[in-house]
C-alpha cells in the first residue's frame, strides 16, 4: 500500500509543479495547495500504513500508528490553510490593482 | 432581492446549533478523544459561515457583535499566559500541569493547564478564518 | 578572565561610554575622558618588560569560546606580543593627546563617532597581538580593517573619503579573507588545533604538508594586503583622507603592522620552508623599492609619507624574509649573521613607529597651521614654526638614515643583514643573493631624496603668504606635546639603543626564532654606532652622496614623464576591477531576475529535483523494495483512483468552477484516505479545512477573471511537462528508497516516546493532541503565531487598498 501511496503523492506533487509554471496567478495558488496535500500524503506514508491502531491511547491495543507525523501534518494542514487564504487575496488583489492574471505581464522591468 | 428561503433558514438554525455543540465537545473532548483547538475551531467557524451565508452578513453581526482581530489578540494572549504560568513553579517555558479530581456527581474529571492553552487556540483558529472570510466577502470593489 | 583578557576588552567597554561622555559633557573635548585607557593600558603591559634582562616568561590565559570547534579566546604575551601592546597602547595615548588639539569640539563635529572608532580600532588590534588562536586573532583582524574603513571615512562627506574607506576595506577584507582560507588550511594540517603555540610546537611535522604551500600563500595574502605590500599597497594612500592622528595611529604606526606581526608570528612555521624566504623578502625589496621610488613623485606630504611607509614596511617585511634563514642554522653566539636581520626588524620596527609617527604629527601641524600639505606651495617654514621644524629635521634625519639617529642604526643594521644574507650558502644564493644588497642600496637612496624633498620644500625657500589661507604661527603647545615626546624617543633610542636590546629586542627575537638558543640561553643583541670602516658605513657615505646629488637636481627629474605621474597607475586596476564587478554583477543579475514567477519557480524545481537525482547516483542510493508490499484493499484503490483521476484533470480544465470542485474533491478525498490510515484528527482538521477553502474559493471567484489561456506552445509545455514529471519522479524514487529503508532496518521511531508517556506525563489518551499541546505546545503557538499573521495580512491587504497613483 505504501508504494502505491508514494506514486500517488508523487504524481500530485508532479501536477502541483506543473502548475506553479503556468501563467494563471490562481493555477499558481492551487498548485500551492495540491503541493501541501502532495507532501502531507508522503509524510503520512513514509512513517508506515496502518501498523497499528489509531494514536488514541483508549484503543487499548498492542500497536499504535505513529502520532507524531499526524501532528506534525495537523500542524501543516492548519498553516497551509492560511497561507492559502493570504496567496488568494494577494492573488485578486494583484488583479485588481494591475487588470491581469497574466504572470507574463506582470513582470517587473528589467533593472528591478 | 426578495426571495423566500424558509425551509433554507429553518434547516440552518437546526444545523448551525447542533454543529456549535458538536463544536464544544470537540474542543473539550480533544485531549483524550479526536478533536481539539483546531478542530474544534474549525467546526466552529464552519459552523457561523453557515449562518453567514444562509442570513445576512449584517444581521449575523448584529447577533455576534464581536471583533474578530481582538479576538485574535485574546486567544494568542491566553495561550501564551498558560505558557508564562509554568515559569512561576521554575518550569520550562509552555510546561503542562493536569490532576484528577472527584466531583460529586460527574465523578472523576482531569483538569489540566493544556485545556486553557488549547482555548487559545481555538479562538485563534475560529477567528482567523472568520476574518479572513468576512473581509474577503465584505469587499465590494 | 584574566587582566590581559580585560586589557583587550577595556577598550571596547569604554566604547560604549564615549557617546554618553560626549552628549553629557558637551563643552569638555571629549578625548580628556578617553585619554587615560591607554595610558592605564600602556603602564600595566609595561610591568611585563623584562628590566634586569633575565628574559621573558611568556603568560597565557584561556577562556573558552567555542571549544568544540577549538575557539578559545586565549591571550597569549610573549616578547611580540608585548612590543606591539606597547606600540598599540604607547602611540595610542600619545595619538589620543594630539587629537584632542588637531579636531576642534566644534558643535557639528562627531567626536563620540570618532573615539567610539578609534577605541574598537585599539580593542582589536590588541585583539590580534593578544590571542592565541588564530580564529579570534581573525575576527579582530578584520575588526581592524572596519575600524580602519570608518575612520578614513570620518569626514564621510569627502567623496575622497568615502573612496579610500571602500577602497582600504575592499582589500583588507579580502586578504582577510584569504587568511580565513589559511588558516582553516591551517587547522586541518596541524591536526585541528587553532592554537599558535601549539601549531609552532610541532612546525617541523607541519611543513612536510603537501597542503602548506597553499596555506602559505593565503596567509601571506592577509599580511600582505594589511601591510601594504605591493602591490596591494595602493588603499595605504588614499587612506590618507583620514583625519592625521588617525594616519599617524593606524596608518603608519599599528594597523599596517599588523601584516608584519603576522608574518612574525608565522615564521617559526613556515620560515623552515624555502618559498617563505623568497616570497617574503621578494615582496619586501619590491615593496621598499617601488615604495621610496613613487613617493619622490608626490606633491602631497601626507602622500610622500604614505608612500614612505610602504617603502618602510617593505623594508621590514624583506628582513623577516631574510631573517628566517637564521632557522636552518644553529645558534653560534659568535656568529651574529643569521639573525641579525631579525634583530634588525624588530629595531626598526620602533623605530618607524617613533620617527614617522612624530612625522605624520608634524605634517599633521603644518596642514592645520597652514591649511595646505601641498609642496609646491609651502616653502621657508623654519622661522615661522621652529618647534616643529626641529622635531621634523630628528624625524627626516632619521628616517633618511643619518647619525645619531635610531633611523640610522637600524639602516645599518639593515646593510649588515643583506650583505649576510647574500654571503650564505643554502637557497642559491651564493649566485643568486648578489642583487639584495643592491637593492637595499637604491631603494636608501630615493628614501634618502624624499626626506630631502620634505625637508627643502617645506622649512627652506622662501615663504609666500599668498599661498595660505590665514596668518601662519607655530602650533599651540599641546598639538607639539606628542611629536617632542616621539622625536625625544628618536634621539634617546638613537644615543642609548642598548636599553631595548635586552627589555623588547631579544624577548620579541626569542618568539620570532624560538628553540634556537637553548633553554636559558639569550640571543646577544648589542647596537654599535661605529664599527669601523666597513661596507655598510660606505654603502652610507655614498648613499648620502648620491641623494644629496639627486636631491639638488629634483627639478630636473621631476619634468620626467614618470614622475609628471603622481598617482600609482596600480589604481587602474583597482577601479577597472570595480567599475567591472559592478556591471558584472548586474549583467548576471539581469540575466536571473527575469521578473518571471515562474522563472524562478522553475529555478527551484529544477534545482531540488537535480540535487535529489544526483545524489541518488552520487551514492548509488536507489533502493527499492516490493517485497513487503500488502494486498491493497479494493477500496483503497478505488479512493486513489478517483484523487489521481480529479488531481490529473486540474491542469486540462480552463473553468474555474470547475477547478475549485476538484481541488476541493480532491480535499475531500485525502480525507478519506486519513481516515482509512487511521489517522482520526488529520480526517476531521481535512475535512474542515477543506470545507472552509471551498468557500474561500468561492468568495474569491466573483474578484478574479476567467483564467488566462496557456499558449499553445509545445516547447513551452513539454518543458513544464518535463520539469514537473522529474520532480514527481524524484519524490517517487525518494519516496520508496526511504520506505526500502524503514524495510530494511529496526529503527525505533522516535514516537515510542510520545506513546509511552501521554498518558502518564501529560494526562491524556489523544496522543496527537497531547503532542500539539503538551510536548510540542511551542510549535503549536508559533503556529497559531503565523495564522494570525496571515490573517491580519489578508484584513490589511483588503482594508488598505492603496489611492489612485500611489505606490509601493
Amino acid at each position: 500500500m505504501e508504494i502505491l501511496m508514494i506514486f500517488t503523492s508523487g504524481i500530485i506533487i508532479a501536477v502541483a509543479t506543473y502548475l506553479f509554471l503556468t501563467r494563471s496567478l490562481l493555477r499558481v495558488v492551487f498548485g500551492v495547495v495540491m503541493l501541501s496535500h502532495g507532501v502531507h500524503l508522503l509524510i503520512l506514508t513514509l512513517s508506515g500504513l496502518q501498523t497499528g491502531a489509531p494514536p488514541l491511547l483508549t484503543e487499548n491495543a498492542d500497536a499504535y500508528t505513529d502520532p507524531l507525523p499526524q501532528a506534525v501534518i495537523l500542524t501543516a494542514i492548519v498553516i497551509s490553510f492560511g497561507m492559502t487564504a493570504f496567496l488568494l487575496v494577494l492573488a485578486y488583489r494583484t488583479y485588481q490593482d494591475h487588470g491581469t492574471d497574466d504572470l507574463e505581464e506582470l513582470r517587473g522591468n528589467a533593472d528591478e | 432581492m426578495k426571495t423566500n428561503f424558509l425551509m433554507f433558514h429553518t434547516i440552518t438554525r437546526i444545523v448551525s446549533f447542533i454543529v456549535l455543540s458538536f463544536s464544544i465537545y470537540l474542543f473539550f473532548a480533544g485531549h483524550n478523544a479526536p478533536g481539539g483547538g483546531f478542530i474544534g475551531g474549525l467546526m466552529m467557524a464552519g459552523a457561523l459561515i453557515l449562518l453567514y451565508v444562509s442570513f445576512d452578513i449584517d444581521k449575523i453581526k448584529k447577533v455576534i457583535p464581536f471583533d474578530y482581530t481582538t479576538i485574535i489578540g485574546w486567544g494568542l494572549l491566553i495561550a501564551i499566559l498558560t505558557g508564562l504560568n509554568s515559569l512561576l513553579f521554575g518550569d520550562a517555558f509552555l510546561t503542562q500541569y493536569f490532576e484528577y479530581y472527584q466531583v460529586p456527581i460527574m465523578g472523576e474529571v482531569e483538569l489540566t493547564t493544556a485545556l486553557p492553552f488549547d482555548l487559545g487556540i481555538y479562538m485563534v483558529v475560529v477567528a482567523v478564518a472568520l476574518l479572513t472570510i468576512l473581509s474577503i466577502a465584505e469587499d465590494v470593489s | 578572565m584574566s587582566l590581559l583578557h580585560f586589557v583587550v576588552l577595556a577598550p571596547f567597554i569604554m566604547a560604549i561610554f564615549m557617546p554618553f561622555f560626549y552628549y553629557k559633557f558637551r563643552s569638555v573635548h571629549t578625548g580628556w575622558f578617553l585619554l587615560p585607557l591607554p595610558l592605564i593600558l600602556f603602564i600595566y603591559i609595561a610591568t611585563y618588560i623584562p628590566i634586569n634582562g633575565g628574559g621573558l616568561e611568556p603568560v597565557e590565559h584561556t577562556v573558552p569560546w567555542v571549544p568544540s570547534l577549538g575557539i578559545n579566546f586565549s591571550v597569549y604575551l610573549d616578547g611580540l606580543s608585548l612590543l606591539f601592546g606597547l606600540l598599540i597602547t604607547g602611540i595610542g595615548t600619545l595619538v589620543v593627546l594630539y587629537s584632542i588639539f588637531y579636531i576642534k569640539n566644534k558643535v557639528d563635529e562627531p567626536l563620540n563617532n570618532f573615539y567610539v572608532y578609534l577605541l574598537m580600532f585599539m580593542g582589536a588590534m590588541l585583539g590580534v597581538v593578544f590571542s592565541d588562536n588564530l580564529i579570534v586573532l581573525y575576527v579582530f583582524w578584520e575588526l581592524t580593517s572596519l575600524s580602519s574603513a570608518l575612520l578614513i571615512a570620518y569626514w564621510f562627506h569627502k567623496e575622497k573619503s568615502r573612496y579610500g574607506a571602500q577602497k582600504s576595506m575592499l582589500i583588507t577584507v579580502s586578504g582577510g579573507f584569504a587568511m580565513l582560507a589559511g588558516f582553516s588550511l591551517l587547522y586541518v594540517i596541524a591536526g585541528s588545533t587553532f592554537s599558535i603555540r601549539e601549531i609552532i610546537a610541532q612546525a617541523d611535522v607541519v611543513v612536510q604538508d603537501p597542503l602548506i604551500l597553499p596555506a602559505m600563500l593565503l596567509i601571506l595574502l592577509g599580511a600582505f594586503t594589511k601591510s601594504a605590500q605591493f602591490p596591494f599597497h595602493i588603499w595605504l594612500p588614499d587612506a590618507m583622507e583620514a583625519p592625521t592622528p588617525v594616519s599617524a595611529y593606524l596608518h603608519s604606526a599599528t594597523m599596517v603592522k599588523a601584516g608584519i606581526y603576522l608574518v612574525a608570528r608565522m615564521t617559526p612555521v613556515f620560515g623552515l620552508t624555502v618559498e617563505w624566504f623568497w616570497i617574503v623578502l621578494i615582496f619586501g625589496l619590491v615593496t621598499l623599492t617601488w615604495g621610496s621610488i613613487s613617493a619622490v613623485r608626490q606633491t602631497d606630504l601626507k602622500g610622500i609619507l604614505a608612500f614612505s611607509t610602504v617603502s618602510q614596511l617593505g623594508l621590514i617585511m624583506s628582513l623577516l624574509g631574510m631573517g628566517s634563514a637564521a632557522l636552518h642554522f644553529d645558534y653560534v653566539e659568535t656568529e651574529a649573521i643569521y639573525y641579525t636581520a631579525i634583530m634588525a626588524a624588530v629595531f626598526h620596527l620602533i623605530n618607524h613607529a617613533t620617527f614617522k609617527g612624530a612625522l605624520f604629527m608634524v605634517v599633521g601641524i603644518i596642514d592645520h597651521e597652514t591649511g595646505t600639505r601641498d609642496v609646491r606651495k609651502l616653502g621657508g617654514l623654519m622661522a615661522i614654526m621652529p618647534i616643529t621644524f626641529t622635531v621634523s629635521l630628528i624625524g627626516l634625519a632619521a628616517m633618511a638614515g643619518l647619525p645619531p639617529f635610531n633611523g640610522f642604526l637600524s639602516k645599518e643594521l639593515f646593510f649588515t643583514a643583506s650583505l649576510n644574507v647574500a654571503s650564505l650558502d643554502i637557497f642559491n644564493l651564493e649566485t643568486l643573493g648578489f642583487f639584495i644588497p643592491v637593492v637595499a642600496w637604491i631603494a636608501s637612496v630615493f628614501t634618502f631624496v624624499y626626506s630631502m624633498m620634505i625637508f627643502t620644500r617645506t622649512f627652506t625657500g622662501e615663504f609666500k603668504p599668498e599661498n595660505y589661507k590665514e596668518d601662519v604661527h607655530e602650533a599651540p603647545i599641546g598639538l607639539l606635546i606628542s611629536p617632542i615626546i616621539l622625536a625625544s624617543l628618536v634621539i634617546i633610542f638613537g644615543l642609548f639603543p642598548n636599553i631595548l636590546a635586552y627589555t623588547l629586542i631579544e624577548p620579541t627575537m626569542q618568539s620570532i626564532l624560538p628553540g634556537l638558543t637553548s633553554v636559558g640561553e639569550q640571543f646577544y643583541v648589542n647596537i654599535y654606532h661605529w664599527h669601523g670602516i666597513n661596507t655598510e658605513l660606505l654603502m652610507t657615505i655614498a648613499v648620502v652622496l648620491i641623494g644629496l646629488a639627486i636631491a639638488l637636481n629634483l627639478k630636473k627629474w621631476q619634468e620626467s614623464y614618470f614622475f609628471q605621474r603622481e598617482r600609482d597607475p596600480l589604481n587602474a586596476v583597482y577601479d577597472l576591477g570595480l567599475d567591472q564587478l559592478v556591471v558584472q554583477a548586474q549583467n548576471v543579475t539581469n540575466m536571473q531576475m527575469t521578473g518571471r514567477l515562474r522563472d524562478y519557480l522553475l529555478y527551484m524545481a529544477v534545482f531540488i529535483s537535480g540535487i535529489m537525482l544526483w545524489t541518488f547516483f552520487r551514492y548509488d542510493a536507489f533502493a527499492i523494495d516490493f517485497s513487503n508490499e500488502l494486498a491493497v484493499p479494493f477500496y483503497v484503490i478505488l479512493v486513489v483512483a478517483a484523487l489521481l483521476a480529479s488531481t490529473l484533470a486540474l491542469p486540462f480544465i480552463s473553468h474555474r468552477i470547475t477547478n475549485i470542485v476538484l481541488l476541493g474533491v480532491v480535499g475531500f478525498l485525502i480525507a478519506l484516505l486519513f481516515v482509512i490510515f487511521r489517522a482520526p484528527d488529520l480526517a476531521l482538521t481535512q475535512l474542515l479545512v477543506e470545507t472552509v477553502m471551498v468557500v474561500l474559493f468561492l468568495l474569491t471567484y466573483r474578484h478574479l477573471p476567467e483564467i488566462t489561456k496557456e499558449a499553445k506552445n509545445i516547447w513551452s509545455t513539454s518543458m513544464k511537462a518535463i520539469v514537473s514529471a522529474a520532480v514527481g519522479g524524484a519524490v517517487i524514487l525518494t519516496g520508496l528508497s526511504v520506505h526500502a529503508l524503514n524495510q530494511g532496518t529496526d529503527i525505533t521511531p522516535i514516537s515510542d516516546y510520545f506513546i509511552e508517556n501521554s498518558k502518564t506525563l501529560a494526562g491524556g489518551y489523544n496522543m496527537v493532541n497531547v503532542i500539539l499541546v503538551d510536548f510540542r505546545g511551542l510549535d503549536t503557538l508559533l503556529e497559531v503565531l503565523v495564522l494570525a499573521i496571515a490573517a491580519l495580512g489578508v484584513v490589511t491587504l483588503i482594508k488598505h487598498k492603496m489611492k489612485e497613483g500611489e505606490d509601493v
